[in-house]
């Protein structure tokens, strides 16, 4: 190469010469620079070091995590910056800054009646401790949730800050910067995937030829890695074996696997439905409970942290028994053992965000709860619930504290434990247990699970963000050490490209099915009288229609009809015709991509034939 | 990485470690090479000595690492992935190239192989996938097609100091 690229530079004149010096030495300079940045970048010691010790399935999902934690601490920044710093500033007094707070009009005196309870005069120690856990008491009148940002303006000098339109535009930042950030790291894997699609029977190869991973440097890992690889290469071949003998099959053993199916989805929908039932009834009744016991201020044993936890306790065993199950059941169905893994994780992924949505449903169905009359003046159940958005940002709270307890708790209690059993003790069924599994891909469901959490959880508090990027910086280092002791990697790898872009996938429609409990909270439900900066709007979102009412008439006129729909219908008309045309370069790609193989195959063929024509003539 | 070469020299010869050479043995002690299947192969690549013992000066090292690093093109990398594994050094992958390199992947030992008939099973998909002028071995440009087709390629053919 080099004697290729010194025989080029002696033809070259004084004008190339001095380019390619130039570009030489701009590249020196950029690759320093880059490997001064690289030192920057958060954890990149430990997931090398894991990456050289576990391979890159593993290390891919350090690397996801790393990626949750630096969203999370941007989200955290966005929020912290457009809403709690203009009420810190205002509060101390900084910059000649006041608050303008409009009292409510056409309003119910009703409606605004809110009296949290943070903690006055003397108690007992330990309810500081169950406020910090379920975030109510002196928890609930912090920056922390939505309840204490009753400010509409904040003036800073002469300027008019404009609080709840920064709130709701805040919301769609954060959601929109995670949306677009998501889309671009996983555009990578999709391009790749779509290529791999396109051609299924080129897996041998890639295992063959790009299956071993050079950066392994622990002769253990090395290990792993060759029977892995065998045992992958081993699996591919039985699962072509397999389908062979699918495509054997009669008819009658068709109809019975069919009906064996349709029987067992039966039960999987029937024990969905019945985690979905209790997840409901428990939300119910916690609420119920804590309600009457908060109103009243009877604060007097434990079982009432025991309540107000249920619903996260009834979610996590879910989680945990679900997917026990569902591995169980899909033995009987008897398909292809790719397929397999596919739909356990499929129906594990609905499992868990199903759940989260089944809470918020019945949270909301409490809010509305209008038989009887209950929220006659103000839309919503006034009584139970004063300042309905603070009490949505505590469940979402206590589901992200009682996560973090619970994955602290599996690795402290469960993990180490084991392991010092198996080095300990070695009678045979404990030998046999062994240690646990590194699972990458229900450790990667719980971090989604609780970044789903967290998304939802911003709206209503703030500063939520901020407390998911801490537990994902504990996360890590707890897992790394679990992964490094006590537990072993799994014999079943997955490969790194397309578990990366499953990942991005997964995250995408956690993040999906957040935008709809936060929309729905934006656009239907009636906003709090009597706390938030939305006091004064019906719904939150109507702070949007107010502001543009305040513009010139001629951008008025503009924004009200680009939302009309004599502007909708014509562009998404557009976008279907955008959509269609890079579906037809898509294919058309295709075949050039096959006319071009052909093309090679009969190069090849021509060297053949002018080889042997060679030959012949040489022999004469 | 002039650090890391210069460690592998006895020390009598450290202070001209730009011209000396590095036995073969002495090169497997790298980490980075140690655990590695095909560690002769690519030292006997990139050796450039006439001798034909496979030692590896500088120069040699440093193109060794520039192949393997991030900002090497795809083109190197198959050029020498090619290179690497072709055992028998002939200029194509034919069917013995492809039963050693499946045997290097599974690991050494009796138990970790392929069986005759899941490796005759193996290359013949192999076969299928990239000879696509059919005449049974795989060429250069074959090999580059196939490997730009594979996505784990880019990330697995590197090695970082």
């Amino acid at each position: 190469l080099r004697d290729s690229q010194q025989a080029d530079i002696k033809y070259l004149s004084k004008w190339s010469k001095w380019k390619k010096a130039n570009s030489k030495s701009l590249k020196k300079v950029l690759s320093e620079a880059k490997g001064l940045s690289s030192y920057l970048v958060l954890w990149r010691r430990d997931i090398h070091s894991i990456e050289g010790r576990f391979g890159t399935g593993i290390q891919s999902y350090f690397s996801f995590l790393r990626f949750l934690a630096l969203l999370s601490f941007i989200i955290f920044i966005l929020m912290f910056s457009f809403i709690t710093l203009p009420t810190i500033i205002s509060d101390y007094g900084i910059f000649n800054s006041t608050v303008a707070n409009i009292s409510p009009k056409n309003t119910d005196y009703n409606c605004s009646i809110y009296e949290p309870s943070g903690n006055k005069g003397l108690v007992y120690f330990y309810t500081y401790l169950q406020d910090l856990l379920s975030g109510t008491g002196f928890l609930e009148v912090t920056r922390l949730f939505y309840g204490y940002y009753t400010v509409d303006a904040v003036w800073i000098s002469v300027m008019r800050y404009n609080l709840p339109l920064a709130y709701l535009l805040a919301t769609f930042a954060y959601l929109a910067l995670s949306f677009l950030w998501i889309i671009k790291r996983s555009v990578e894997g999709f391009k790749q995937n779509l290529v791999h699609d396109a051609d299924p029977f080129q897996s041998y190869c890639n295992k063959v030829f790009a299956g071993w991973d050079f950066c392994i440097t622990d002769p253990n890992a090395a290990q792993l890695k060759h029977r892995s690889l065998q045992y992958e290469l081993q699996m591919d071949l039985e699962e072509e074996r397999l389908k062979q003998k699918i495509a054997d099959r009669t008819i009658k053993e068709e109809l019975r696997i069919y009906s064996l199916r349709i029987f067992i989805n039966i039960i999987v929908i029937a024990i969905l439905s019945g985690c979905f039932y209790s997840i409901y009834r428990v939300t119910v009744f916690s609420q119920e409970k804590s309600n009457v016991s908060i109103r009243n201020d009877i604060r007097t044993d434990s079982a009432n942290l025991l309540v107000q936890y249920l619903p996260s306790i009834v979610i996590t065993l879910a989680n945990f028994i679900g997917p026990q199950i569902f591995s169980f059941l899909i033995k009987f169905e008897d398909y292809l053992p790719a397929f397999e893994i596919i739909l356990t994780l499929m129906r594990c992924v609905f499992l868990r965000l199903a759940n989260i949505g089944v809470l918020l449903f019945s949270l909301w169905s409490q809010i509305s709860n209008c038989a009887a009359d209950k929220c006659e003046p103000c839309g919503y159940n006034y009584k139970l619930y004063p300042c309905w958005e603070s009490d949505v940002g505590q469940e979402m709270y206590k589901l992200m504290i009682f996560d973090f307890i619970i994955i602290l708790g599996m690795t402290l209690f469960v993990d180490f434990p084991r392991k010092l059993l198996v080095t300990h003790c070695s009678c045979k069924p404990v030998q046999w247990y062994g240690l646990a599994e590194f699972r990458i891909s229900d450790n990667v469901l719980e971090i989604i699970y609780g970044q789903t959490i967290c998304w939802i959880g911003t709206f209503f508090s703030p500063l939520l963000p901020a407390i998911a990027t801490v537990k994902y910086f504990i996360i890590f280092y707890i897992k790394k050490i679990s992964l490094i002791h006590a537990r072993k990697p799994a014999d079943r790898p997955i490969r790194a490209s397309s578990s990366n872009f499953f990942f991005l996938a997964v995250l995408l429609i956690g993040l999906i099915l957040a935008f709809i409990p936060v929309g729905v909270s934006i656009a239907s439900i009636p906003s709090s009288k009597a706390c938030g900066p939305f006091r004064n709007f019906n719904t939150s979102w109507e702070v949007v229609p107010d502001t543009i009412r305040g513009f010139p008439k001629g951008l008025q006129q503009v924004l009200f009809g680009m939302a009309s729909e004599a502007f909708a219908v014509p562009f998404f008309m557009v976008i279907c015709l955008i959509m269609f045309y890079f579906m037809a370069l898509a294919g058309a790609h295709k075949r050039v991509v096959e006319r071009l193989e052909e093309q090679l195959a009969l190069e090849s063929r021509d060297k053949m034939f002018l080889i042997r024509k060679i030959t012949e003539a040489k022999r004469h | 990485a002039y650090k890391r070469f210069s460690e592998l020299l006895p020390k009598q010869e450290r202070e001209n470690a730009c011209s000396a050479r590095v036995p073969k043995s002495h090169i497997l002690t790298l980490p980075e090479l140690r655990a590695n299947p095909f560690q002769h192969r690519i030292c006997h690549v990139f050796s450039t000595s006439e001798a034909g013992d496979n030692s590896m000066s500088f120069e040699d090292f440093l193109d060794m690492l520039s192949v393997f690093s991030d900002s090497a093109t795809f083109d190197i990398k198959s050029h020498y992935a090619f290179r690497i594994f072709d055992f028998d050094d002939d200029g194509t992958l034919d069917r013995k190239d492809l039963e050693q390199l499946v045997n290097c992947l599974t690991g050494q030992g009796e138990e970790s192989r392929l069986s005759r008939a899941e490796m005759e099973q193996l290359i013949q998909n192999i076969l299928e996938e990239s000879d696509i002028d059919k005449d049974g071995t795989i060429n250069l440009s074959e090999f580059q097609h196939v490997v730009s087709r594979s996505p784990d390629f880019a990330s697995s053919f590197k090695i970082v100091l």
